[in-house]
């Protein structure tokens, strides 16, 4: 029996060898493909069959080994029992596992939420992001708690009624009052997570468009963003699909008065402390405006325009600062799959004080392009019936 | 009474076989099989191989994932113009994500596991001797793989798979001139889901019938087996929702090729505009996640049944509060029908409705704390046998808990605001579905694999299996959860477009090659499993000393399960370790007459007749003690 597991073992080392000179040889190879810029393809081809050979035979080797090493398990369970012991006590060994997994768990545990957890998005940037941090962190700890105590108790539990020949199970159907406490409590602890939940759901959510604030339309096709400022009397133009044409691109209504002095953006810039409207179209399939440094996002649903309120609390200058990164930006970007392009649909948004607002908005563009206006002059004079109706042939 | 009188039909029906010997054809014995437990394992073998594909698809996106920046010509050489230069696609890369998505909840967490486990163990643990119609239980089978297969063939065609999200939102799925995997491909994928929903909703007729009529002589319902309260809560869910979903995907259907606006309105595509008007997208979504909820518990609920049963088993002690369990799994099935809002806070949808969705998410908690309590409490002073089935339901428990915990974060409508579609949501479906639910099932397949097959799995290499597949899976999904708490998106590409989320590609290979040697682990577990059906030791009867009826049928398979009679059933299934018992279990089969010494007063609590017989004999010992 050993001998044969010698053999085996012996097999194994031999394995190895030839496998690291293989390895070795596959590496060298490589690194000399590497050199000549133009290697040619059926070089780069056999080189590769080799890398997939290298790596096939890394399995291999891995499932002889596991082979090897139950086969050298199997022979000293054996030659236990024949010795008149008992075979290997599997219950001790696995208990064993579960508590050195459980501890090795709980360390992993905290390493990431040290590690990992520190690379996670800074304090919230708005100011109903305040509350939902707040509520988070709260769910946090309770729910972290609830973690500790639950997975503590199934390892612990497992280790320590390992099975044995010696004990019986305790036969312990029930316990009614255990239950009822323990549907209960958690029953308490959801119900208060449930009301502030709520409330705070609703606060961020039922909001009224208020006179003074900032209006804002972003609009979101398959793969960008256009964002549009009303002009200054603060109203923006009405928008119609059905007006579409390439120097229109929003479809904007220019028989409404309001839209003459709309602005066209490139980066989304907002004053800081100023409540903010953004009124969220799409216009062929959906998307979503995610913002997650404000804790904001909304699906902008095609024929369902949707909009988000919110006050940026910190300016983009502040923040670099606080998190000492001079090239940081808030984002905006797209986070409901829209297509191949989705992975790259973003814009810049910038939080500034109340004076570089101003100054910035008084140099952007006016929606109303010159194309555009000839364009709307054209179709005025070609179609003279149609000129009120704002539409371009192209439509009928 | 009807149970009676069907009980006796399948005795007469079976004497009847037995008179004729009717012999099987190879075709008739193994392919368009009638017996349940043929069906069982047609279902599980389909179901492990799409689960080895859909595994496979997610190491392929992984690897995209982990090196965004390099190039593999073998990628080439497998997926011709879905890789050009050996780099993904990204359309393919959404469609790999989708058909992995779609495979692993429908094809393998629903017909792999309850086709497998509700056919072989319902008529075998409620003692029956088939289905109610096994006729349509053979259909039911081949409808899932006509589904499968057509699901699959969406790989061969010259724009790819599908590639909307599992969940295929439309108007990116209604347009084909939207992306790749919104053409052809997805209208495999649409008729391929209406095959596989009535296929389920075969099955599960069949399974709710089953349950209600045919069980045994003395099998009422509170002396079922957790697996059956399971199975069978789980197929009245199913039919009650899969139709919905057929309903969305026919509007769908009709939008994409006929014209109709059902969900599409002001939509401009590719500089045109397009003639829908006055449809909603948003009534999709409430159409699929009417369905698409209740579907997480129709995946998670049989693994749970599952695992109380195995846990019970193993732990050689009756499941602690089995009728709060039964309860919970209840409250599970009536309240899952009204959680689906959740899905929907950020896509427009009343607020206000998100706040009464998010009441009733919350609520639907309690009783997936109380069942998992109920386990542990189970586990509390058992004498743990760790087989390899106890170690994955195990395993089930503990990533419900991870998985479950931040269910509370994402029914939060405040916090979903944050969460929604991020690695967070990923992290958290993945732990409590794709963890939980496949362990679920692996437990399953370790413990009636003897049953199935009439031989036994390697425990060893089951060891193997499940210590490397518990801890890879934690290595891969634990990190997820703070990349989606720094915003990263789900079903993105790649995260190279942005410098924010480069210090996550460290991580992102790290996630990866713990894929990836996850997924050579499995080959620990198919290995065992090809090589047990053919050469694995024989098994006995009753391997794991379990109480339910299935064990006290022969190993080898004969149609109709018992020769002879059907056994009688006297008690419930979780007499375990019962003082005053010489063994420590007792079969559920076995007459209370015959275990004097160790009945209890409440094991006669219907039964006034029994109590008072009962009081007698103790009567008696009481006084022959104190004569000596
Ligand atoms: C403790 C109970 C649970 C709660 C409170 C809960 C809550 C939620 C919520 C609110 C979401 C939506 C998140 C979002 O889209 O932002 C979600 C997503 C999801 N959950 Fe759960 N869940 C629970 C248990 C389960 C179970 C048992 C399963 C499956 C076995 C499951 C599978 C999923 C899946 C697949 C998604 C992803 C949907 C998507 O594609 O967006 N959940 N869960
Ligand atoms: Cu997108
Ligand atoms: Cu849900």
């Amino acid at each position: 029996m050993g001998f044969k597991t010698f053999m085996n073992t012996k097999r194994a080392f031999s394995l190895v060898a030839a496998f690291l000179l293989l390895g070795t040889n596959v590496l060298m190879a490589q690194g000399t493909a590497a050199t000549p810029a133009a290697a040619d393809s059926s070089a780069q081809k056999s080189d590769m069959w080799l890398g997939v050979g290298y790596y096939v035979l890394l399995v291999l080797l891995a499932c002889v080994i596991v082979a090897v090493v139950g086969k050298i398990l199997r022979v000293y369970d054996l030659s236990l029992q024949m010795q008149g012991k008992k075979g290997m006590n599997w219950n001790n060994i696995i208990g064993v596992i579960c508590i050195i997994v459980l501890i090795a768990g709980l360390y992993g545990v905290y390493w990431s939420f040290t590690v990992q957890g520190s690379m996670i998005l800074p304090e919230s940037a708005s100011a109903h992001g305040g509350k939902i941090d707040f509520m988070f962190w709260t769910t946090t700890v309770i729910t972290m708690f609830v973690f500790f105590i639950t997975q503590t108790l199934l390892w612990v539990f497992l280790f320590k009624y390992r099975g044995s020949d010696k004990r019986k199970g305790y036969y312990y159907p029930h316990n009614n009052t255990i239950e009822k406490i323990w549907t209960i409590i958690p029953a308490i602890v959801l119900t208060i997570l449930v009301v502030f939940g709520f409330f705070t759901w609703r606060s961020v959510t039922n909001t009224d468009n208020l006179k003074g604030d900032i209006n804002i339309d972003v609009t979101a096709h398959q793969f960008a963003w256009e964002i549009r400022y009303p002009g200054k009397d603060g109203k923006l133009g009405q928008v119609n699909y059905q007006l579409y044409t390439p120097n229109n691109i929003l479809g904007v209504n220019f028989k409404d008065r309001n839209s003459f002095d709309d602005l066209k953006a490139d980066t989304l810039v907002l004053p800081v402390n100023r409540e903010v409207r953004i009124n969220i179209h799409a216009q062929d399939v959906i998307h979503s405006l995610y913002m997650p440094h404000f804790r904001v996002q909304m699906n902008a649903v095609p024929g369902l325009p949707t909009f988000f309120k919110f006050t940026p609390t910190i300016t983009t200058a502040d923040m670099r600062n606080r998190l000492d990164d001079p090239k940081f930006e808030y984002l905006l970007y797209c986070n409901k799959i829209c297509g191949g392009g989705h992975y790259n649909m973003q814009k810049v948004v910038r939080v500034v004080s109340e004076a570089e607002y101003e100054t910035w908005i008084a140099r952007q563009k006016p929606y109303l392009s010159d194309p555009l206006k000839k364009e709307l002059h054209l179709a005025d004079a070609s179609e003279p019936g149609k000129a009120a109706e704002n539409k371009i042939a192209l439509n009928n | 009474m009807s149970t009676l009188a069907v009980h006796d039909h399948g005795v007469a029906g079976h004497d009847h076989d037995h008179e004729h010997h009717h012999h099987d054809t190879f075709i008739t014995k193994y392919v368009f099989s009638q017996d349940h437990k043929m069906i069982a394992k047609q279902f599980l073998i389909t179901g492990i191989t799409m689960a080895v594909i859909a595994m496979l698809l997610s190491i392929l996106f992984r690897i995209q994932l982990a090196y965004p920046d390099k190039s593999f010509p073998l990628l080439e050489t497998l997926l011709g113009r879905f890789a050009p230069g050996g780099r993904l696609d990204p359309q393919f890369y959404l469609s790999l994500v989708t058909i992995h998505g779609t495979i692993m909840v429908f094809f393998v967490l629903t017909a792999g596991l309850s086709g497998t486990f509700s056919n072989l163990l319902i008529p075998l643990q409620v003692g029956a001797r088939d289905m109610a119609s096994p006729f349509i239980n053979m259909l039911s089978y081949w409808f899932f793989f006509i589904a499968s297969v057509i699901m699959l063939s969406s790989f061969f065609i010259q724009k790819g798979p599908a590639g909307g999200g599992w969940t295929i939102y439309p108007p990116l799925s209604a347009l084909p001139k939207a992306m790749n995997g919104s053409e052809l491909g997805m209208t495999l994928w649409l008729i391929s889901m209406v095959c596989f929903i009535a296929s389920s909703l075969m099955g599960g007729i069949n399974y709710v019938s089953t349950v209600l009529n045919m069980r045994t002589k003395g099998m009422d319902l509170w002396k079922m087996p957790l697996t059956v309260w399971a199975f069978f809560l789980t197929a009245i869910l199913g039919v009650l929702s899969f139709p919905v979903l057929v309903a969305g995907v026919v509007l769908l259907i009709f939008d994409r090729s006929f014209g109709t606006s059902f969900y599409l309105s002001d939509i401009i595509l590719n500089g045109k505009i397009m003639p829908y008007e006055g449809g909603s997208p948003i009534l999709f979504q409430h159409l699929f996640w009417f369905l698409g909820h209740p579907e997480v518990y129709i995946v998670i609920m049989p693994a749970m049944g599952i695992s109380s049963e195995v846990i019970a088993v193993n732990s050689r002690k009756p499941i602690f509060g089995y009728h709060a369990m039964v309860y919970s799994l209840i409250g599970i099935t009536v309240l899952s029908f009204i959680v689906w809002g959740h899905h929907m806070f950020v896509t427009g949808m009343n607020p206000f409705l998100g706040g009464v969705f998010m009441i009733t998410t919350l609520i639907i908690a309690v009783p997936s704390a109380v069942k998992t309590f109920n386990w542990l409490a189970t586990l509390w002073r058992g004498n743990i046998r760790f087989t390899a089935a106890m170690l994955f339901a195990i395993g089930m428990v503990s990533f419900f808990i991870s998985g479950g915990i931040t269910g509370i974060f994402l029914g939060n409508a405040a916090l979903d605001i944050n969460l929604h579609d991020t690695y967070f949501v990923v992290a958290h479906f993945h732990l409590v579905m794709g963890s939980a639910a496949i362990f679920g099932m692996l437990a399953g397949v370790y413990h009636w694999f003897p049953k199935m097959f009439g031989r036994l799995m390697d425990q060893k290499l089951g060891y193997l299996h499940f210590w490397l597949t518990f801890i890879c899976a934690y290595l891969v999904f634990f990190p997820m959860h703070f990349m989606g708490l720094d915003g990263v998106p789900r079903r993105y590409y790649a995260m190279t477009e942005f410098p924010a989320f480069n210090h996550w590609l460290s991580v992102n290979t790290f996630i990866t090659w713990s894929a990836i040697i996850a997924g050579f682990a499995q080959i620990a577990f198919l290995y065992n499993f090809i090589h047990s059906i053919f050469w694995g030791k024989k098994t006995t009867q009753n391997p794991w000393d379990a109480n339910t009826l299935e064990w006290t049928a022969p190993v080898e398979h004969i149609h109709g399960n018992w020769p002879g009679e059907i056994p009688t059933v006297y008690r419930w299934p979780y007499d375990y370790s019962k003082p005053g018992h010489d063994t420590d279990f007792i079969q559920q089969t076995t007459p209370l007459s015959e275990t004097m010494s160790s009945n209890l007063p409440h094991d006669f609590e219907d039964n006034p007749a029994g109590l008072q017989q009962y009081n007698e004999w103790a009567k008696t010992q009481r006084s022959s003690e104190e004569v000596k």
